[in-house]
Formats: structure tokens, C-alpha cells, sequence
């Protein structure tokens, strides 16, 4: 757990990660394959920051998609209308976001896991209603369009497409390498204590409140990068990135790739996305079959493809050191299981 | 914003029935919706966001009765009836299997059912926005009281909405059935060990939020544009609805959404814009003043 050695080694595995999907194109050369891995990291990075809420502090949100589609629209809002070089505009909108999230977050994060769920939905929807309705600022219905304007910042050009995808491609790794480390740190574990004993913590002298409304603030600040990336890839902003079916997809995305393991969501998220595309090309009926498939997956598998990988592991390690502990080495054992159980 | 037009309405007397009616309309038909949310939650601890839905069905199957027969009364008991086996069949077949479950699971559920009654809708009756139609007994000449219009179907919509909520309060309060609910929701082990079946209690309360839902659906089809997905800002006011008159309240139901009716439709004149920021503001200054609702009685 923490520790700077363990930093080291996320970082060497997030350079890995990164130089692995910059060469990636000179594999896969087709248009589809990048725009792929652009998706994957503006809802990989949405879906991970709501499993800092879900998995991690117990707070399971239905409106998460409200950061998106904020993300989504300040980002393109402020590119149109100031002119600002793209950093500039990246840390207004980051900001912005966090000023909503603080605010959304201390009316909703002391409630009760239903009432968290539907408030946290209703001020997502709040958002899109304000979006069809302020036209002169929105856009309205029809989003904002006629692009926006990407002027070239340390040498990164967003209007070339291959620039963009490395952008997207390391802004994935970066937000992940952050997020991994704030919940490996002593905060992650709090959050996880919280999530497991809300009652309890207030006695080991841990505001409840505080620690939630931070979670929340930061998930709603790395949602917001997954919008930019978003806005971004389209070049505008659409009412669709903020309605709820936003939030439904991206729950979706979590519980399929699982929440117990940190890398679940994205392993979901491409899941989700290939699924996504699949059905499109395949039939109209989009909502029938997706629908399906979600309630084959609720009532039916109940869990993530990582939990699954995870719990065998788990499992398999386990009944290796019991077998072990019989033969005599019974603390080693008893401490792995502890830390197994742990987790 | 347009504040000199509310002023405007609230010192004509005509402005005022005329947006008072509507008003009530709007929070009446979302009653019904609201109740079965209410109910629903307040005795399975499960909270339906595909109820909004269920008033889709409502509406659409009133349409087809309607078109089929010509009777509006068989439209509405034909949606209320419809939607409640389809209340029935949702919680025998999926709701029941994840009682328990993380509320995640449970939303889960919900968004996929969601998903599927949106398609299956424009499969069945197409995406265009369908309208109903007056039925020709409401053709009459609407009243005029103080100046103001009131159309006669919005005064059979108001009384029999009314009478509908009186009979569910009767129901609730005064039956044995009403009084078996009430003691599920506090103690279901309880109410099973006293030999009452609560799974036969539990799918009855899903049929009699069906019911209440199928027939707003049907209710408010002549006054509505039919859409697939004309259900989520309904479900959407109803949770406003129960956090502002609190979880399990019917009464509390009632009061809510008859005020989000009221904030609408005088609302629409005062911030067309914001209408529906303003019932935001209004389930947020509830939750920071009161955290349980006008009318809850435990804390969250």
C-alpha cells in the first residue's frame, strides 16, 4: 500500500502504458481503431473517477454524467467565446467543476444511498434541462456546433488527429496513474473505511462529511477531463453528454469490468464500447438489445469481469496458504488471509 | 426572467384560475405517479426509477383502447389495468430477484427496463409525437369562472383525480389491506411471522402503483403529446415530489406535488427558463430545512 516505491513502479507502468498506445497506430492504422482508444479514455476516465465514488467510498451516484456533460460544455464554451490556449481553458473548466461538485456534494453526500442516488440524478438533469433551455448560450437541442478552435500549445497541435489521439491516449494515463495513487493513499483507505462503517469512523476522529465531499469533488474533477476529451474528439458539445442515460451507461461500464479492482472500469468501458459498437451496426434496436444484455448481466452475473478474475484469484491463493498453514506455517498464513480479506 | 408578467397574472383574478387549474392538473396527474414511488419505496426499500415508464405504458395503451373501441373510460381503465399486470409482471420477473441487492444492482435493472419500454414503444407506435385527441363528451364550452377559462376535461381531471387520491387514502388508512402495507413497511419479518404472505404484499404494491401510473398515463393522454421517453421527467418530478413530502407519505405525496404543480405552472410565466430550476431549489431548500420532508417522520 502507498509508499514511494510503489509510485515508482505505477510511474514505469504508466510510460509503458503510454508509449505502448502512441505506437499503437502504426499497428492498427485504421481510423476506427484510434478513434477507438480517444472514446476509451474520455469514458474510461468518467467511468474510473465514479468508481472512486461506487467502489471506493460506498457513494453510488446515478448522476455522474452531470461532470461530464459540465466538462463537456465549459470546455467548448470557453474555447468559442475567449480564445484562451488550451491549459488555460483545461484548469477554468476543471475548476468550474469542482465549484458544482462542492456544492452539489454538500447538500447530497450525507444522504442515504437512495437518496444520494436520485439527488445526484436530479441535479445531472438540472444541467441538461438548463442546456435545452439557455439556446442563446447552449445551443439548445442542437448542441454547440461549428467546432472549436484548438490553437497549439507546447508544441502539441489538437488539430492534427494523430496529436489529439496521443493527447487523449496520455491524459488516459495520467488520470489514471493520479486517481490509482489517491486511492492507494492513507485518503483512499479512509474512503474504503467510510464505505465499509460510516458509523464508526467519527469515533477514530474522521469527518464523515468532509472526506465524502472530497471523494465527490474529485471524482467530479477527473469526470470533467473524460467531458473535455469528449468535447475534444467531436469538436462542440451535444445535450446527450449530460443526460442521464450518460450516468446509466457509465454504471453500466463499471459493474461490467467490476469495482473491486482498480483497472475494472476501464476493462468495462472497452467492453461497453465495442458492445456499443457492435450493436449499432448490427440492428436499429439499439435500447432492446443493450437493455438485455444489462438485465442478463444484473440478474444474472451480478459481477464484473475483474471480480470475477479477482475473487478466483483470491480464492485460489487462499486454499494454497490454508493447505500450507496445515503443514505448519500457520501465521504466514493467517496474515495473508487477513490481507485478502482485506481488500 | 420575466418577473413584471408573473406580477402581471397575480393581480388578474383571470390569469390566476387560469394558472391555478393547470396547476392543479399538472400536480394531480404527477400524484398519481408520485404515490406509487412513494409507496413502492416506502414499503420494499426499493426505489422504481422505471416508474416513469409505467406512465409511458399508460398512455399508450389508453391511445390503442381509444383507437380501438372510442370509449375514453375504456382508454383509461385499459391503461390503468394494462400497466398494472405490467407492475405485476416487472416485480415477479426482475425486481424480485434483486431485493437486497446494492442499490446499483437495483438502478441497473431499472435503466435496462428503461431502455427496452423505449424501443419496444417506437417499435409498436412509431417515434413521432402521437396526440390523442379530445373525446368528443369534453368538446363542450369551457366554464368561465372570475374572468378565467377552465376547460370542462380539466374539471373532470381534477375531481376524478381527486377522487382517486381520496380512495387511495382511504385504502391505506382505514382498510386492512392499507394497515397490512403500513405494517410491512416498518416490519415486514413481523408481518410474515403474524402469517401474512409479504410477497403477495410486496407484488401488490407494485400492481397498485401500476394501477396509479397506467391511469395518469391514461388520464393525461388527451392533454399530452404521446413520446417514448415521456416518462423520465416524470419520474424525475416524482422523486422531487418524495423528497419534498417525504418517503412513504401518500399525504405528504399529495402536498408535494400539488406545490410542484403550482411552481410550474405560475413558474412558466414568472422564468419560463428556469422553470425547473426553481423545483430544484425548492427539494433543496426542503432537504437543507427539513432533511425528512414536509410530512416524513424518520431521518435519512
Amino acid at each position: 500500500m502507498g509508499g514511494r516505491s510503489s509510485l515508482a513502479r505505477d510511474c514505469l507502468i504508466a510510460i509503458v502504458a503510454f508509449l505502448v498506445l502512441a505506437a499503437l497506430p502504426y499497428f492498427f492504422p485504421s481510423r476506427g481503431f484510434s478513434d477507438f482508444i480517444v472514446r476509451l479514455a474520455a469514458f474510461g476516465i468518467f467511468a474510473t473517477s465514479l468508481n472512486i465514488l461506487v467502489g471506493y467510498s460506498g457513494m453510488e451516484s446515478f448522476g455522474h454524467g452531470l461532470y461530464f456533460g459540465l466538462g463537456c460544455y465549459t470546455f467548448a464554451l470557453i474555447m468559442q467565446r475567449f480564445g484562451v490556449p488550451i491549459p488555460v481553458a483545461f484548469l477554468l473548466t476543471i475548476a468550474v467543476s469542482v465549484v458544482v461538485a462542492l456544492a452539489v456534494g454538500a447538500i447530497c453526500v450525507n444522504l442515504s444511498e437512495i437518496y444520494f442516488a436520485f439527488l445526484t440524478l436530479a441535479f445531472q438533469m438540472l444541467l441538461h434541462s438548463l442546456i435545452i433551455a439557455w439556446t442563446p448560450i447552449t445551443g439548445g437541442d442542437t448542441g454547440l456546433t461549428g467546432g472549436i478552435p484548438r490553437p497549439a500549445f507546447l508544441g502539441i497541435r489538437l488539430d492534427d488527429y494523430y496529436h489529439l489521439y496521443l493527447f487523449s491516449a496520455g491524459l488516459l494515463v495520467v488520470c489514471l496513474l493520479a486517481m490509482h495513487h489517491i486511492v492507494q493513499s492513507p485518503f483512499g483507505y479512509t474512503l474504503r473505511m467510510i464505505r465499509d462503517n460510516a458509523s464508526r469512523a467519527p469515533f477514530l476522529g474522521v469527518s464523515v462529511f468532509r472526506l465524502r465531499l472530497m471523494s465527490y469533488v474529485i471524482a467530479g474533477a477527473f469526470g470533467a477531463v473524460g467531458g473535455i476529451i469528449m468535447s475534444l474528439f467531436v469538436s462542440g458539445a451535444f445535450p446527450d453528454f449530460a443526460y442521464w442515460t450518460i450516468s446509466g451507461e457509465a454504471i453500466f461500464m463499471i459493474m461490467l469490468g467490476g469495482i473491486t479492482v482498480f483497472l475494472g472500469p476501464i476493462v468495462g468501458t472497452a467492453i461497453f464500447l465495442l458492445l456499443n459498437d457492435v450493436v449499432t451496426k448490427l440492428t436499429h434496436h439499439y435500447g432492446i438489445f443493450l437493455g438485455a444484455v444489462i438485465l442478463l448481466f444484473a440478474l444474472g452475473f451480478r459481477k464484473g469481469v475483474l471480480d470475477f478474475i479477482a475473487d478466483r484469484w483470491r480464492d485460489r491463493r487462499q486454499s494454497a496458504l490454508t493447505a500450507e498453514s496445515r503443514t505448519g506455517t500457520g501465521s504466514a498464513g493467517q496474515e495473508a488471509k487477513s490481507a485478502a480479506a482485506g481488500e | 426572467m420575466d418577473l413584471p408578467a408573473l406580477a402581471e397574472c397575480l393581480i388578474s383574478p383571470s390569469c390566476i384560475v387560469t394558472q391555478t387549474t393547470s396547476g392543479l392538473i399538472i400536480g394531480l396527474l404527477l400524484f398519481m405517479v408520485a404515490a406509487g414511488v412513494s409507496l413502492i419505496f416506502g414499503v420494499l426499500k426499493v426505489v422504481n426509477f422505471a416508474h416513469g415508464s409505467f406512465y409511458m405504458l399508460g398512455a399508450y395503451f389508453a391511445y390503442t383502447a381509444y383507437q380501438v373501441t372510442g370509449s375514453y373510460t375504456a382508454a383509461v381503465l385499459a391503461g390503468g389495468i394494462g400497466v398494472a399486470i405490467f407492475g405485476l409482471l416487472f416485480e415477479r420477473l426482475l425486481i424480485a430477484r434483486v431485493y437486497g441487492s446494492p442499490v446499483l444492482m437495483q438502478i441497473l435493472v431499472c435503466y435496462g427496463v428503461i431502455l427496452i419500454l423505449d424501443d419496444v414503444v417506437k417499435l409498436v407506435w412509431g417515434a413521432d409525437f402521437l396526440s390523442f385527441g379530445m373525446p368528443e363528451t369534453f368538446q363542450a364550452l369551457p366554464f368561465l369562472f372570475a374572468g378565467g377559462v377552465i376547460p370542462v376535461f380539466y374539471l373532470f381531471l381534477i375531481i376524478v383525480t381527486l377522487i382517486i387520491a381520496a380512495l387511495l387514502g382511504l385504502l391505506i388508512t382505514r382498510t386492512r389491506y392499507g394497515k397490512i402495507v403500513r405494517a410491512a413497511a416498518v416490519n415486514p419479518t413481523m408481518v410474515s411471522a403474524l402469517g401474512i404472505n409479504t410477497g403477495v404484499v410486496y407484488a401488490s404494491v407494485f400492481v397498485l402503483g401500476g394501477l396509479l401510473a397506467g391511469l395518469a398515463g391514461g388520464l393525461a393522454a388527451p392533454v399530452r403529446s404521446l413520446t417514448a421517453g415521456m416518462g423520465l421527467s416524470v419520474v424525475i418530478e416524482s422523486f422531487i415530489v418524495t423528497v419534498i413530502g417525504g418517503m412513504g407519505s401518500v399525504a405528504g405525496a399529495l402536498v408535494g406535488s400539488l406545490l410542484i404543480g403550482l411552481v410550474r405552472s405560475f413558474g412558466s410565466i414568472g422564468f419560463p427558463l428556469f422553470t425547473e430550476g426553481l423545483m430544484f431549489l425548492m427539494m433543496v431548500i426542503v432537504l437543507v430545512l427539513k432533511p425528512s420532508g414536509l410530512f416524513g417522520k424518520e431521518g435519512r
